[in-house]
């Protein structure tokens, strides 16, 4: 029998109102099936773990709340696993909101899974830990690491579900592991099955970015017309026992599903399609094939599996010093000229108000930016219209906040002391979180799932509280 | 000029330039420093025009003033496509760029830029 995956968010800020037609469709489809939330990132863990820091309540997605709520009953009542990677650095403090969420429609007892095992930072310098070859960076000291979390396999995910879980909370999974997980739980496929594991891996890979695959992401005026972008509707991948999948959406949503949209994600953040390296499988894109079996209905064929690396990838997030941004515009005629005058003062300002290590870059927006180098090679060399409307960024970054705010502090100054007509400045700054990336032993990766125990939960935070007043 | 822009030149004759984006759609996706590119051509008839002109040597040239270090094309016959794999050319990437576009997403325009020479344009 056919399991459908829905999507319910693709990124950590995607739309919150995304999983409410697939859940609907789901439910009138009565076939088994599962809603996939996919919500970390590189960034978005960094970030989680600086939050975790600060607050030890927080640290889970912040829009979690706001994501499950229109959705949970049904999905309890109705029998869908909700799996997510939502936990962050907290799953812990995730799951307290799930079980929150569920006990104010008098589901208090839902079931929920938690997954343990992605977190190595206590553990990161016993580790032998190979470099991941599309980087090349030192680890940072101790002082500098913020964390380490391990890359996942579906085997945690699908020891949750087995566990009786009704809703399934990670940190650090691969976000294809998500839709994998129950497909193994539903069909008892084996962990060596590799042509069905890389098809389940692929239905992942395919809806893991929610709307990229039905439209989102895809429209190009006059080349791809997208109908009704404002209500695309999230996927659903329709998967048989023997890894068939089919890609379509919701009935009455926005958005497309088309040999086209599916190829576009299909290849998304891939390298080598012959060698796609997952935690359970390296999957083979080579004959991969995409059919259009009627409107909204792609099928995708041709999958192949090959033994899973016997490494897996950990993502090491450390500071990384400020960072600063300040932006200023130029219009009308002359424009151009006055937007590089005011680039000019500004460079030069810097050269004796910032120490020589600060590092910078000057944009100028409706020129020459974001396909530019950091030095500017565009924007010397592209023509552009002598009026126009322009707009200078500059950003910097420094180990030091002070310098960043001085930097562009010189920005805000060309308000009286730059060009003619410069106006509407922004300033922001923030600390920057850098990352690395590292391969550790699958051997020394222990990954498993537990049950959420609210009572458990809230005597361990007491307890934290206890000892942070203790120190204070 | 390069070598390959030179011979691009000597196969205008009888041929017409247009964009890559006339030819082609292309979505960008990135890892760390480096970056894809997934290319398909809107008609499979144009699939042997893309392996010809959207070659290694074009691409790291396109690239060549962001820092990109080397570029290898996986050909996809199976989807009239390719993924086109960029090495160093995030300029530290998503956590580490100073650029707008830290994760290069934009890129996936900048590739569809590049000239074409073809016969005909079927759309």
């Amino acid at each position: 029998m056919t399991f459908l995956l829905g999507s319910g968010a693709g990124f950590s800020g995607d739309r919150t109102d995304a999983a409410i037609p697939v859940v609907a469709e789901l439910i009138r489809r009565g076939q088994p099936a599962a809603l996939l939330f996919e919500t970390l990132g590189e960034r978005t863990l960094a970030a989680a773990h600086r939050a975790m820091r600060d607050d030890p309540a927080a640290g889970y997605e912040p829009l979690l709340g706001e994501l499950l709520a229109p959705v949970l009953d049904d999905c309890l009542r109705h029998g869908i696993a909700i799996l997510g990677n939502f936990g962050a650095a907290n799953p812990d403090g995730a799951c307290r909101v799930v079980a929150e969420l569920a006990a104010t429609t008098g589901r208090g007892g839902a079931s929920i899974g938690r997954v343990h095992g992605d977190d190595i930072r206590a553990r990161l310098g016993e580790l032998e830990l190979q470099r991941w070859e599309a980087e090349n960076r030192e680890l940072p000291g101790e002082e500098a690491l913020i964390s380490a979390n391990v890359y996942l396999g579906a085997a945690p995910l699908v020891e949750a579900l087995e566990l009786g879980a009704e809703v399934v909370v990670s940190g650090r999974v691969a976000d294809p592991a998500l839709f994998l997980a129950p497909l193994v739980h539903h069909f008892g496929w084996a962990w060596n099955d590799w042509d069905r594991l890389a098809a389940g891996m692929m239905a992942g890979h395919l809806g893991e970015c929610g709307a990229q695959v039905t439209g989102g992401y895809f429209a190009d005026p006059g080349c791809k017309e997208v109908p009704d972008l404002a209500r695309v509707g999230y996927p659903i991948i329709e998967v048989e026992e023997d890894g068939r999948l089919v890609v379509t959406k919701p009935a009455g949503t926005g958005g497309m599903v088309t040999a086209r949209t599916v190829k576009e994600q299909l290849l998304y953040e891939v390298h080598d399609p012959a060698n796609y390296l997952t935690p359970d499988v390296v999957v083979d894109l080579s004959s991969v094939r995409v059919e259009e079996l009627g409107p909204d209905r792609v099928a995708v064929t041709g999958i192949r599996g090959k033994p899973a690396p016997q490494r897996l990838k950990t993502t090491v997030c450390y500071e990384g010093g400020w960072q600063g941004e300040a932006e200023i515009s130029y219009a009308g005629p002359n424009a151009l000229a006055r937007a590089r005058l005011a680039a000019e003062v500004l460079r030069e300002r810097l050269t004796f108000r910032a120490p020589v290590e600060l590092r910078s870059r000057l944009d100028i927006v409706g020129h020459a930016s974001v396909f530019d180098s950091d030095v500017g090679d565009l924007q010397r060399t592209l023509p552009a219209s002598a009026g126009g409307d322009y707009r200078l960024r500059l950003a910097v970054e420094h180990s030091e906040r002070r310098w960043v705010e001085r930097a562009t502090q010189e920005l805000l100054a060309l308000y009286c002391a730059g060009p003619a007509g410069g106006g509407g400045v922004r300033r922001q700054f923030q600390r920057r979180v850098c990352t690395a990336s590292y391969l550790v032993k699958r051997s020394d990766v222990e990954a498993f799932a537990t049950l959420f125990d609210a009572t458990l939960f809230e005597t361990k935070m007491a307890n934290e509280r206890r000892d942070a007043d203790v120190a204070h | 000029m390069s070598p390959t822009e030179t011979n691009m030149a000597a196969s205008t004759a009888g041929g017409r330039e247009v964009a890559l984006h006339r030819l082609a759609h292309a979505r960008a996706g990135d890892k760390g420093d480096r970056l894809n590119l997934a290319l398909f051509a809107y008609d499979p008839h144009h699939y042997a025009t893309l392996v010809e002109q959207v070659t290694e040597e074009r691409v790291l040239a396109l690239f060549a003033h962001r820092g990109a270090s080397r570029v290898r094309r996986y050909l996809m016959p199976g989807l009239a496509g390719m993924n086109l794999v960029i090495d160093d050319v995030l300029q530290g990437g998503v956590n580490g760029a100073l650029n707008l576009d830290g994760h290069g997403k934009t890129l996936s325009f900048l590739l569809l830029g590049m000239s074409m020479v073809v016969e005909d344009v079927l759309r």
